[in-house]
């Protein structure tokens, strides 16, 4: 059935809009301002035109360079959580015990992690695996593997998708897990009758089924990770050097800490551009499939 | 069987493990952490904690945290409710490009906003109060809500709305005293989340306070000490604990609010 066509509905949705536009809008009419223009201190602002953009997409200059660097490392890192989590996720939501205590117990151990503010996890995890006085982090030392993640580029990056696979497989195990449970039990019982393997039972019902649930966790999980700031901050501050700051890591240094306001106003422009070039594909994928189960 | 149960258990060692060593180090003088590894304390002792509750800003800092979260909750849940009705009832001139544009607020890093932010917010004169939080988590709380309860919503009947009018409803009357009921548990999942993201939500908090978030408190008052990681790890489980009691409180309902509506 259509939806009646009502464009009074936009009273409806005027609050949103203006909540959503005052905080959206203004600030970034304030970020582009910043993006055209160069100051010398003292509030005294220069027209600078697409100076700061040609610098920032040129690799070649060093402010080019170190953008590019950064959001090498911002795909690599969400690249590498994704293809832990979703798989992890998928398998322990199949691994889920079905009902009683141990089932409240799981769902309540899970969601623990979800709930912490971000620099909490990062502390936890830094205490966690130090060399010296974290448990991880001396464990693995003590088997013979030196591991300090504070001046070894590889230890730094273990340790911080270690934390996020910590933090955040929990969202896609619990989504998947509500996703299994919307499937009726005839489904599995007319498996069983037709003899199908397990292997069979999640390929023909279990997967179809899930793919919506692990679109929307995908689509979360890659959001939340490409724009990542305070856990890895808190852990590694970026470093060692420079091998854990990611694109937004960068932009605060820039911004915050050298106050290279036209620096940072060009960068966040194209990193919005780029976040939302791809959110638009998630999007279109998410609403296409809907459309396509409305049609069937 | 045994490989799941296997698999189960050994996911939730990891997901323990450090949260175990955070308490196991709280309980722990800064000397015994440096010097000797222990899985159990050996000498347990509370001086963390007692150093954290006899610090005055640490209360205050706890009730200004609520304090925002609960604002930014009721401001996001209520102006997304007629929002999200509009959106599963309706189409509307640009109605795909406005929902899109809402979630892609949903998306916009943190980091971008976090200085215009600060001018915004102290033009219009609410730097370092509860509301400029709760305003500024708007941005990605509301687009969420909106999402979540437009879910839900697609879920109840149409003919239900239709069957109210004919009964004579206006639409106000009918969507507070019959709609919001039929989507309580809805609500109850967008304002989990709601809730969720906002605390622990912590640059825009920061940079919009003057430190007066709880987090922010506790970490900053340990590094103006030097790391006394025992103090650390104590801080990091106090302010563990009302996630956890959340978490508590709707642990009946987390697999049914993952399971109804879009998240």
């Amino acid at each position: 059935m259509q939806k009646p066509i009502d464009n009074r509905a936009w009273f409806l949705v005027a609050p949103v809009f203006c909540l959503v536009a005052f905080n959206a809008m203004l600030p970034l009419m304030t970020v582009v301002n910043y993006s055209v223009q160069d100051t010398f201190g003292n509030n005294q602002f220069f027209w600078n035109g697409v100076q700061w953009y040609a610098e920032l997409l040129n690799p070649g200059s060093e402010f080019g360079g170190r953008f590019y660097a950064a959001l090498g490392r911002s795909f690599a890192f969400s690249g590498v959580i994704l293809a832990i989590e979703v798989p992890l996720g998928l398998m322990v939501a199949l691994s889920m015990p079905k009902r009683g205590a141990k089932l409240a117990i799981c769902l309540i151990l899970m969601a623990l992690p979800l709930l912490l503010p971000w620099n909490v996890v990062g502390i936890i995890w830094q205490l966690y695996a130090r060399d010296n006085i974290g448990l991880f982090g001396w464990t693995v030392n003590a088997v013979g593997i030196p591991f300090n993640y504070t001046n070894s580029a590889i230890a730094s990056w273990v340790v911080v998708v270690l934390m996020d696979v910590w933090h955040w497989t929990s969202l896609i195990a619990l989504l998947c897990y509500a996703g299994l449970r919307s499937i009726p039990d005839a489904y599995y019982q007319a498996a069983k009758i037709d003899g199908a393997s397990r292997w069979l039972v999640f390929l023909r019902i279990e997967f179809p089924k899930l793919q919506r649930v692990l679109t929307i966790g995908i689509l979360l999980r890659f959001m939340d990770s490409f724009m990542i700031y305070t856990e890895p901050f808190v852990v590694t501050g970026g470093g060692p050097g420079n091998y854990t700051t990611f694109l937004s890591i960068d932009l605060v240094k820039i911004a915050l800490g050298q106050f290279d306001l036209g620096k940072a106003g060009a960068m966040s422009i194209v990193y919005t551009l780029i976040t939302l070039s791809l959110c638009w594909i998630f999007y279109t994928a998410i609403t296409t499939r809907d459309n396509q189960e409305i049609a069937q | 069987m045994t490989l799941r149960r296997f698999t189960i258990l050994l996911y939730l060692v990891f997901l323990v493990m450090p949260l175990y060593w955070l308490v196991n180090l709280s309980f722990k003088t800064t000397f015994e952490i440096t010097t000797t590894m222990t899985i159990l304390p050996q000498s347990p002792t509370l001086r963390n904690y007692a150093f954290i509750f006899t610090n005055p800003q640490w209360f205050g800092g706890l009730l200004f945290s609520i304090g925002y979260v609960v604002l930014n909750t009721i401001i996001s849940i209520s102006v997304a409710l007629p929002a999200a009705y509009a959106f599963s009832r309706y189409r509307f001139l640009g109605d795909k490009h406005l929902f899109f544009w809402l979630l892609s607020n949903r998306m916009a890093p943190a980091a971008i906003f976090a200085l215009p932010y600060f001018n915004l917010y102290s033009a219009v004169g609410l730097f370092d109060t509860m509301w400029a939080v709760a305003l500024a988590h708007c941005i990605f709380n509301v687009p969420l809500a909106v999402w979540i309860l437009e879910g839900f919503m697609s879920g109840v009947p149409r003919e239900i709305d239709e069957t109210a009018f004919l009964d004579g409803y206006s639409l106000p009357s009918f969507f507070v005293r019959v709609f919001v009921p039929l989507i309580a548990s809805g609500i109850g999942v967008a304002a989990f989340f709601c809730f969720m993201f906002s605390w622990v939500e912590l640059l825009l908090a920061r940079t919009l306070t003057n430190n007066r978030a709880i987090p922010a408190i506790m970490t900053q008052a340990i590094s103006a000490t030097g790391i006394d990681w025992g103090l650390l790890a104590a801080a990091g489980v106090l302010t563990s604990i009302p996630g956890a009691l959340v978490i508590w409180f709707v642990r009946n309902h987390i697999a049914r609010g993952f399971a109804l509506g879009r998240v």
